[in-house]
């Protein structure tokens, strides 16, 4: 279920605009890679290529190459909504859909993928919810709508609604930056817990989150003022927080800039 | 009203579980001062216009109506004759509803779903450069009075619609909706769709307004699951727009029913005693253009009450449509934020 994604030569850009330049990583199975980095060097937008979220806004492109498991994401006959339902996201703002309820929140992805056997529906609702530590909270309303619940368990239905449809890969960006500590906590519970099925990539601006749940941690930087952002270093979050090879990285982590 | 067309209120920017009403609207928000006394002075004694001129109307329809609607020898609900005035009038609004009702809901169910896909095409699918343009000229048309649809009707469209309303009547002519009645430009059928393309710009522009505004993040919600586009307009897109959607149709089905001009120019009447026929291919009279086409005739009270009356029924059916909307959004309101 988990894949390994490897990334090479990867420029990425808007319009014109070049926004990351030159990035190789490998990003490993079952496991968690954190990317941090001030605000603009474009870690969310090197996310967003890894599922070709990106190309969802006009003139976004890459040239490079994304490999899940030696299968170039951007391969021509590749078609990005296959990509989408192999790579899935969840993001900074929690994003239910208003309109239906937490049941068909969670099958919504099913539903699209074609599964229309009701028991069957039921069961993947009830285990992803399970999987997001939500089900406990949730299992006598699953008819109320989802906008009615808590930014905490709204985002919980997110990652409830991204793992339904079992994905290879579970992009996170900035999944607690709109929660309060408590669901910050609880969401990064279930991080931990995620990693034993998925191959986790969370974008966060918060240090100590990447030291807590990442056991891998890439720190992006703008090369200058202007320049487009470029991936500085990236190593175990233990060696990242403790001796980094890179200056720019123990300044950043040490709090001497951004 | 803005909010039943959006289908978004003041409340998606409060944070989530206050109440922004009970921030905003306690009576200490009032100061007191001259200009807050002024102003809300000027808006209450604005909204209590609105309601007395809406009090007074159905009032006014009410008094004129029901001295002939006592002398009335007949059912004015049921009957299919029309004699206002004399010793013995008889009159009935039966032909006068059904004309009016299947041409509006025929224009409806043209209009609204070429509406609703001309919107989405504008707003999901249209190139920058063209969308922009587009929404400007449908704007326009929703502006077009309607004698002009009623002459381009007449002098132009009808022509080439009588082939083809002839095709039909020939070969779904056993079918009574279809059966052959009058010539085809001065039918139920052609009026339907003259009213349809009268409300598509109504229908169009309110849809695309709320489409236009479907949040980012539910449509990047869609699209992240692996939806492709026409997915993601069903997932996130037409959930949405439901409520603007029908507020729109609404709107537009009032426009229909009221429509007085076109129709009056289009639609032949039939003669007195005709037998009653469902079909569409046949000619007719609504409320709006009877009322019309006799205004000049009114020289008794009693004639006057006997089409107030049948004005008073299109004044209720308006307001049952209204309702009926207002009830079918309210319904789903828990689930649209």
């Amino acid at each position: 279920m988990a894949k390994r994604i490897d990334v090479k030569d990867l420029d990425i850009y808007y319009g014109k605009f070049k926004a990351v330049e030159g990035v190789t990583m490998t990003v490993e199975p079952r496991s968690v890679t954190a990317f941090i980095g001030p605000s603009g060097c474009g870690k969310s937008t090197v996310l967003r290529t890894l599922n070709r979220m990106h190309e969802v806004i006009p003139g976004g492109h890459v040239d490079g190459k994304v490999l899940l498991d030696d299968q170039d994401l951007y391969a021509p006959n590749m078609d990005p909504v296959a990509v989408r339902r192999m790579i899935g996201m969840v993001f900074q703002r929690p994003n239910p859909f208003p309109t239906m309820s937490i049941r068909d929140n969670v099958a919504a992805g099913l539903k699209l993928n074609g599964m229309k056997n009701k028991k069957q529906l039921d069961e993947v609702v009830e285990k992803s919810l399970k999987g997001a530590n939500l089900w406990n909270e949730v299992k006598d309303r699953l008819d109320k709508p989802g906008a009615g619940l808590s930014g905490g368990q709204q985002q919980r239905l997110c990652i409830a609604r991204a793992i339904a449809v079992s994905p290879q890969v579970l992009l996170m960006d900035e999944p607690c930056s709109a929660l309060d500590p408590i669901s910050t906590l609880a969401i990064e519970d279930l991080i931990h817990e995620l990693k034993d099925k998925y191959t986790v990539v969370i974008v966060t601006h918060n240090m100590q989150q990447a030291a807590r749940v990442a056991d891998n941690t890439a720190f992006f930087n703008l090369a200058a003022t202007g320049k487009p952002g470029k991936l500085v270093e990236m190593n175990t979050t233990q060696k990242m927080f403790n001796n980094p090879d890179e200056k720019a990285t123990e300044d950043y982590i040490s709090g001497r800039f951004g | 009203m803005s909010s039943s067309i959006t289908g978004v209120s003041a409340a998606d920017t409060a944070p989530h579980g206050e109440d922004p009403k009970s921030a905003l609207e306690g009576d200490r928000a009032s100061t007191g001062r001259l200009g807050d006394r002024l102003f809300g002075g000027a808006a209450t004694g604005a909204g209590l216009t609105v309601i007395a001129l809406v009090v007074l109307i159905g009032v006014f329809l009410l008094s004129q109506a029901i001295p002939s609607l006592m002398k009335n020898e007949v059912n004015f609900l049921t009957s299919r004759e029309w004699v206002p005035s004399g010793d013995h009038p008889r009159f009935g609004i039966a032909l006068m509803a059904w004309t009016t009702v299947i041409s509006s809901i025929l224009a409806m169910l043209i209009a609204v779903p070429l509406g609703v896909g001309v919107a989405l095409f504008i707003t999901q699918y249209a190139p920058p450069w063209l969308s922009r343009p587009a929404a400007t000229i449908i704007d326009l048309l929703a502006a077009v009075p309607s004698i002009v649809y009623g002459l381009w009707g007449l002098q132009i469209a009808g022509r080439y619609f009588n082939p083809v309303g002839n095709f039909v009547t020939d070969h779904l002519g056993w079918l009574p909706l279809f059966k052959a009645g009058g010539t085809p430009q001065n039918t139920i059928a052609f009026i339907s769709l003259v009213l349809a393309i009268m409300i598509l710009p109504i229908v169009t522009a309110l849809s695309r307004e709320v489409f236009a505004q479907t949040p980012g993040p539910h449509k990047e919600g869609a699209l992240a699951l692996g939806a492709t586009k026409w997915e993601m307009i069903r997932t996130a897109v037409l959930p949405f727009g439901k409520p603007g959607v029908i507020s729109a149709a609404m709107l537009a089905l009032g426009r229909a029913l009221g429509e007085t001009v076109a129709v009056m120019i289009l639609l032949s009447a039939l003669a007195p005693g005709s037998p009653w026929s469902w079909s569409i291919f046949n000619g007719g009279e609504t409320f709006a253009s009877k009322i019309a086409s006799a205004a000049a005739e009114f020289d008794s009270p009693q004639k006057t009450g006997a089409y107030i009356a049948a004005g008073l029924v299109l004044f209720i059916l308006t307001f049952i449509v209204n309702a009926i909307a207002r009830i079918v959004i309210e319904r789903r309101k828990a689930f649209s934020e």
